[in-house]
């Protein structure tokens, strides 16, 4: 995809900007005209009233000029930031609509570093480009071609100036685009340590790395540096051999005057006003190097956003994708599904089939890294399945649109994520239309509501970014009441009640049995947690080791009953 | 944050200050605008020569003038040049700096700021700012000397062929630089609105992209999609004046000049009518009337684009005010620790209208393992934070053998705990780098001996890469308590004096935690321990049990002691066996 596209909507201002660029042009060329006027026929015929009113003339030409050019800085301004705001909003639509791991191949920081940094480069590089496209050609091929009209023999100099200076620039360009991705690259490197440092502050200070992270910044800072400074090396080039070339092509000319001067072939004033073309020319080229390096610096930008915009989503909802539920008691239904993160590694999930009805309680338990998390990931579609397939309500899941699915499911992850805003704001999360009534109750279900409500702000409590002023256990409480305030059909708790005490999980646990029809999957550490459970999953090194009721599994199943064991073992004895 | 440090002045002076160590630079970046400058003025001259010498017939004259417009040329442009690498290198030797300032300083920003500040914003002054003000400082240093020299020099001239005329122009050109003036203060507002939106934005868009599957498990793109466009709207809002009013500078400076013109055009063609002037000098007048107004039209667009520098550099400076933890360099360093640990009359909130812990007095003996137990928000980790010296007791004192904590330097309390929590963090890079965080300097036998303890052998041996696999915090395919677990192995590998686990196993499985626990109380053997659990079994034979409720110690004791009590703790206990 090309990211120019999003110049449309604003077509009239990016067409309306360079013309009215173009008229100032015009008007200041118009200015020398007004003088020779003023001279020729006012001083010199002694008549005071035309040096008067070609004075009111290079005023009211003035003015024309103010008005075209401030009319042309905002168009190009409103064209650049309507464009920029436009890319934006696509460009963060479009890494929505990414999946998990997409993102995860992508990385954080350098999304962060296209959305801001890269964003504002392309949007200075249209600012200018809009100023500049029209009236530096213009300008340059209208001194040109003015100086043809005056000597062709003399103006041929342009034949070879023009075309080699263009070949200069194009060949900075291609020279230091690739360096300017590269200074992004490393920008991304940057943004990802100071995020890392505020992120990881706890880790990186408990083991005193203060000194290490300063120095690895300090190298990272510096080798943007470089990049900088070899690309100023290049685009340094740019105005210095401009101003050389014009100008030995005006000593040229002067050699060639003098010929044909000699040859009396042409008068002095032809070579002075040739020459004066040339250096007009100058002055309007010197402008144009200095902008050059802004362009490269878009397009370069452009280019790292264009390959974000060009990453097919890995998921995608046909149009037709199911809406609702099919006719069917079976809630889930996994078949042989199995599921491989990195390439070359083992699968983290391997062949897991079974079938969980409408309004089942549902346990999963197994050891550290045994596929807990990916099994219930699946079901919200977090993930693709690498072979196999998983249905919920009747429908593959790759035939669900996302957003129906996913409003049919309550999903408390391991790590309880919270967002900056109020308490209100994050149910609201849950469910968008939520009164203070229902989010009340979530919380009394979640049993939150007495912490919130402690406080006297209530539900406008301000939670920090990443829920950073809470305690573990407030936020893993907040985020499943934020799961079930919507009521949903099928409620996944990935271990999420892990940093409760004992007290506080069994009343969570009760509130939650009190709510029928809901299809629950608990995923615990502990069997003492699943007991209730109308079947308990075991998974074991990715694959399902049993199905079960705790009292079936006890007897079935040998790693079920290791796990029983390390947990009751003890205090059996006590 | 704070708004106090918008004044511009004192930007100026901080600024300069970053600019002095490279004050070599700016003279010779200077001196070669000089030369290339007035080359560049002196071009127009020997042309003009040229064209005499053409017309007199003199090749002589010719040939030698010509020879000095191809030297001044050539010259000028490595002047030019030179002066070009120079300003590449100070703006962004400037910027690295004041980068590393910045960065530092977030490494000396005590948590209490870090915690309650958006992470994208600092990110965004880090970063975004910074890149502002490089931009800014190039173009200035570029245009401003190069402009000021030109108009030094063409007032040169200008005064040697006419000072009447010269005077006039002079007294009246600096019009224009008032009216940019007057447009570039307002947009310095205009630029800190906008650089503070961007703030705002990369906040959300940090928030955002770190909690993506968030986001998509409550079909929350919609939404956020909206917040995105209105933020972004605001800021676009900020942005168009921005870049519309600096934009205004230029063409208003040209439109005063060429009323300038005009008065020079018109008093001089009156002149000339009455005959107090000749057509030629008129004509030589107006042409260095024009030149002389040119390089204004410079200057002040760069006087705006200075104004996005500065108030971008504002921001950033704004953030190294922010107060850091005290610089404690001074101090001495705590040597080899006894593991003596106690508290004494400790008080601390984090907001002062909520106190938390009140009047907390231990006094825990080496060695000894130490469990914090307690209903969930009571202020279990708020007691790691303290021992950490992630935050400060309001009052009281906290000491290890004796040593008040805040007496002694921060790192060489950190380092004599090994710390694992709850919220695990992984960096961005190998599994084996990760590993390695406390001892730099391990040997691969002692981290495939730390893998070991740890279980996580199955685990890395699985990876294509193994222990060189590359991971990040938010990576696919690593589980939670795998990542407690290589959290583990780093202390397991740096085998520290004293320990704090703040549910450091919350989400590994008890198996696993079954075998590793071995492993671990071999380690806490001698080593006085801090324990934050809710599994209560796990801490059942801890030397002392202090359970916490509102911030208050409310029982301590053995576990045996503490079950005899049946009180708080009993209570807590049995709670994991009822309604089973």
């Amino acid at each position: 995809m090309r990211i120019t596209s999003f110049i449309k909507g604003y077509r009239k201002e990016a067409v309306l900007a360079p013309l009215f660029k173009l008229l100032e042009a015009l008007f200041e060329l118009a200015v020398p005209l007004a003088v020779a006027s003023l001279i020729d026929d006012g001083i010199a015929k002694g008549n005071s009233r035309h040096v008067f009113s070609m004075a009111f003339i290079m005023v009211v030409l003035g003015l024309i000029g103010l008005a075209a050019s401030i009319t042309a800085q905002y168009f190009s301004a409103k064209a650049a930031v309507g464009f920029s705001v436009k890319m934006k909003n696509a460009l963060f639509q479009h890494v929505a609509s990414l999946s998990e791991s997409d993102r995860d191949r992508i990385g954080a920081p350098t999304i962060i570093t296209r959305l801001t940094s890269d964003s504002m480069l392309v949007q200075n590089g249209i600012n200018m480009f809009l100023r500049l496209f029209m009236r530096s050609p213009f300008v340059v091929f209208g001194a040109a071609i003015m100086a043809f009209t005056v000597d062709s023999q003399l103006a041929s100099t342009f034949l070879w100036v023009i075309p080699l200076l263009s070949l200069i620039i194009f060949l900075v360009m291609r020279k230091t685009i690739p360096m300017y991705r590269d200074a992004q690259k490393a920008l991304d490197k940057l943004l990802s340590r100071v995020r890392e440092n505020l992120r990881g502050v706890r880790v990186l200070r408990a083991f005193s790395l203060e000194g290490e992270e300063k120095k690895s910044f300090s190298g990272e800072a510096e080798s943007l540096r470089s990049i900088q400074i070899s690309s100023g090396r290049i685009s340094a080039l740019l105005n210095p051999l401009t101003y050389a070339i014009v100008n030995i092509a005006i000593a040229i000319i002067l050699l060639e005057g003098r010929e044909k001067y000699n040859l009396s072939l042409i008068e002095a004033g032809s070579i002075v006003a040739v020459v004066n073309y040339m250096s007009q020319m100058l002055v309007e080229l010197i402008k144009l190097a200095n902008l050059i390096v802004t362009i490269s610096r878009a397009i370069a930008s452009g280019k790292r956003i264009e390959s974000v915009f060009r990453i097919e989503p890995s998921m995608t909802d046909s149009p037709d994708a199911a809406l609702e539920c099919a006719d069917t008691d079976e809630a889930i239904v996994f078949s042989n599904a199995s599921v491989i993160y990195r390439e070359g590694g083992k699968p983290s999930l391997a062949d897991a089939s079974f079938v969980i009805r409408k309004g089942e309680r549902i346990g999963v338990i197994g050891g550290t890294g045994s596929g807990k998390t990916t099994l219930v990931s699946l079901i919200p579609r977090f993930y693709d399945v690498s072979s196999g397939s998983v249905s919920v309500y009747g429908h593959d899941v790759k035939d669900w649109n996302r957003q129906a699915l996913r409003k049919h499911i309550g999903y408390a992850a391991q790590k309880a994520l919270l967002f900056s805003g109020t308490v209100r704001d994050n149910m609201k999360w849950g469910k968008l239309d939520a009164t203070d009534e229902e989010i009340d109750e979530a919380l009394r279900i979640a049993e939150a509501y007495d912490f919130v409500h402690e406080k006297k702000e209530g539900l406008d409590s301000l939670i920090e970014e990443s829920g950073k002023n809470l305690s573990g256990g407030q936020k893993q409480r907040l985020s499943i009441a934020r799961a079930v305030i919507r009521k949903p059909d099928i409620l996944i708790l990935d271990d999420s009640l892990s940093a409760l005490d004992y007290a506080t999980e069994s009343r969570v646990r009760n509130n939650l049995s009190a709510m029928k029809d809901m299809t629950v999957i608990t995923v615990s550490q502990r069997t003492g947690s699943l007991r209730a459970m109308d079947n308990i999953i075991v998974l074991d090194k990715g694959r399902i080791d049993s199905i079960g009721t705790h009292e079936e599994l006890l007897r079935t199943s040998s790693v079920y009953k290791e796990i029983n064991d390390s947990q009751f073992g003890e205090d059996d004895n006590e | 944050m704070n708004k106090k440090s918008i004044d511009y002045r004192s930007i100026l002076s901080r600024l300069w200050r970053y600019i002095r160590p490279y004050k070599w630079k700016l003279i010779l970046s200077i001196i070669s605008a000089l030369i290339s400058s007035v080359l560049t003025l002196f071009f127009p001259l020997l042309t003009g020569k040229a064209v005499d010498g053409i017309i007199d017939g003199d090749t002589g004259l010719f040939f030698r003038i010509l020879m000095m417009m191809v030297l001044s040329v050539g010259l000028s442009a490595v002047f030019q040049y030179l002066m070009n690498l120079l300003n590449n290198s100070l703006s962004y030797s400037i910027v690295r700096d004041m980068r590393k300032d910045a960065f530092a300083h977030l490494e000396r920003l005590p948590l209490s700021y870090i915690d309650s500040h958006s992470h994208g914003d600092v990110v965004s002054r880090i970063i975004s700012d910074a890149d502002q003000v490089s931009d800014g400082l190039l173009m200035g240093f570029t245009q401003l000397f190069t402009g000021i020299i030109t108009i030094l020099g063409t007032l040169v001239f200008m005064f040697t062929v006419n000072w009447v005329v010269a005077l006039v122009v002079v007294v009246v050109t600096p019009l224009s630089i008032f009216s940019a003036s007057f447009i570039a203060k307002r947009t310095f507002t205009l630029f800190y609105k906008q650089s503070e939106w961007r703030g705002k934005q990369t906040a959300f868009i940090n928030e955002m992209v770190s909690g993506a599957s968030t986001v998509a498990a409550y079909g929350m793109e919609e939404e956020n999609q909206k917040h995105f466009e209105n933020i972004n709207k605001e800021w676009a809002h900020y942005s168009l004046l921005s870049v519309f009013y600096s934009s205004l500078t230029n063409p208003v400076t040209r439109f005063v000049n060429s009323v300038v013109y005009t008065g020079v055009a018109l008093s001089g063609g009156l002149a000339a009518l009455s005959g107090l002037m000749t057509i030629g000098g008129l004509t030589t007048i107006l042409s260095y009337a024009s030149q002389y107004t040119k390089p204004f039209n410079e200057i002040t667009g760069v006087m705006t684009e200075f104004q996005n520098a500065a108030a971008s550099a504002g921001r950033i400076f704004a953030f190294m005010d922010a107060e850091g933890e005290s610089d404690d360099s001074k101090l001495p360093s705590m040597d080899k620790t006894e593991g003596n640990v106690s508290f004494d009359h400790v008080f601390f909130s984090y907001v002062p209208e909520r106190p938390l812990i009140k009047d907390l007095e231990l006094d825990i003996k080496p060695g000894m393992k130490v469990a914090i137990v307690g209903p969930t928000g009571a202020g279990k980790t708020t007691i790691i934070n303290l021992l950490m010296r992630f935050y400060d007791p309001q009052s009281g004192r906290i000491s290890i053998d004796g040593h008040d904590i805040s007496s002694v330097r921060r790192f060489s309390i950190r380092s004599s705990f090994g710390m694992v929590l709850q919220e695990t963090w992984l960096r961005t890079g190998t599994i084996r780098e990760n590993i390695v965080m406390g001892r730099k300097d391990a040997s691969d036998e002692d981290i495939k001996r730390a893998v070991e303890l740890c279980h996580l052998d199955t685990f890395i041996a699985s990876l294509p890469h193994g222990l060189d696999e590359m991971i990040a915090d938010d990576s696919d395919g690593i589980s939670q308590g795998q990542k407690q677990l290589l959290s583990i192995s780093r202390i397991m590998l740096s085998e520290p004096e004293m320990l704090i686990l703040d549910e450091a196993t919350s989400s590994i499985d008890t198996r696993t935690e079954m075998y590793i626990q071995d492993a671990f109380m071999h380690l806490m053997e001698g080593r006085t321990s801090f324990i934050v659990a809710h599994r209560l079994q796990t801490i059942k034979n801890a030397d002392l049990i202090l359970v916490i409720d509102h911030g208050d110690v409310v029982e301590k004791g053995t576990h045996k002691e503490l079950m005899a009590k049946k009180g708080f703790y009993h209570n807590l206990y049995m709670s994991q066996f009822a309604k089973r």
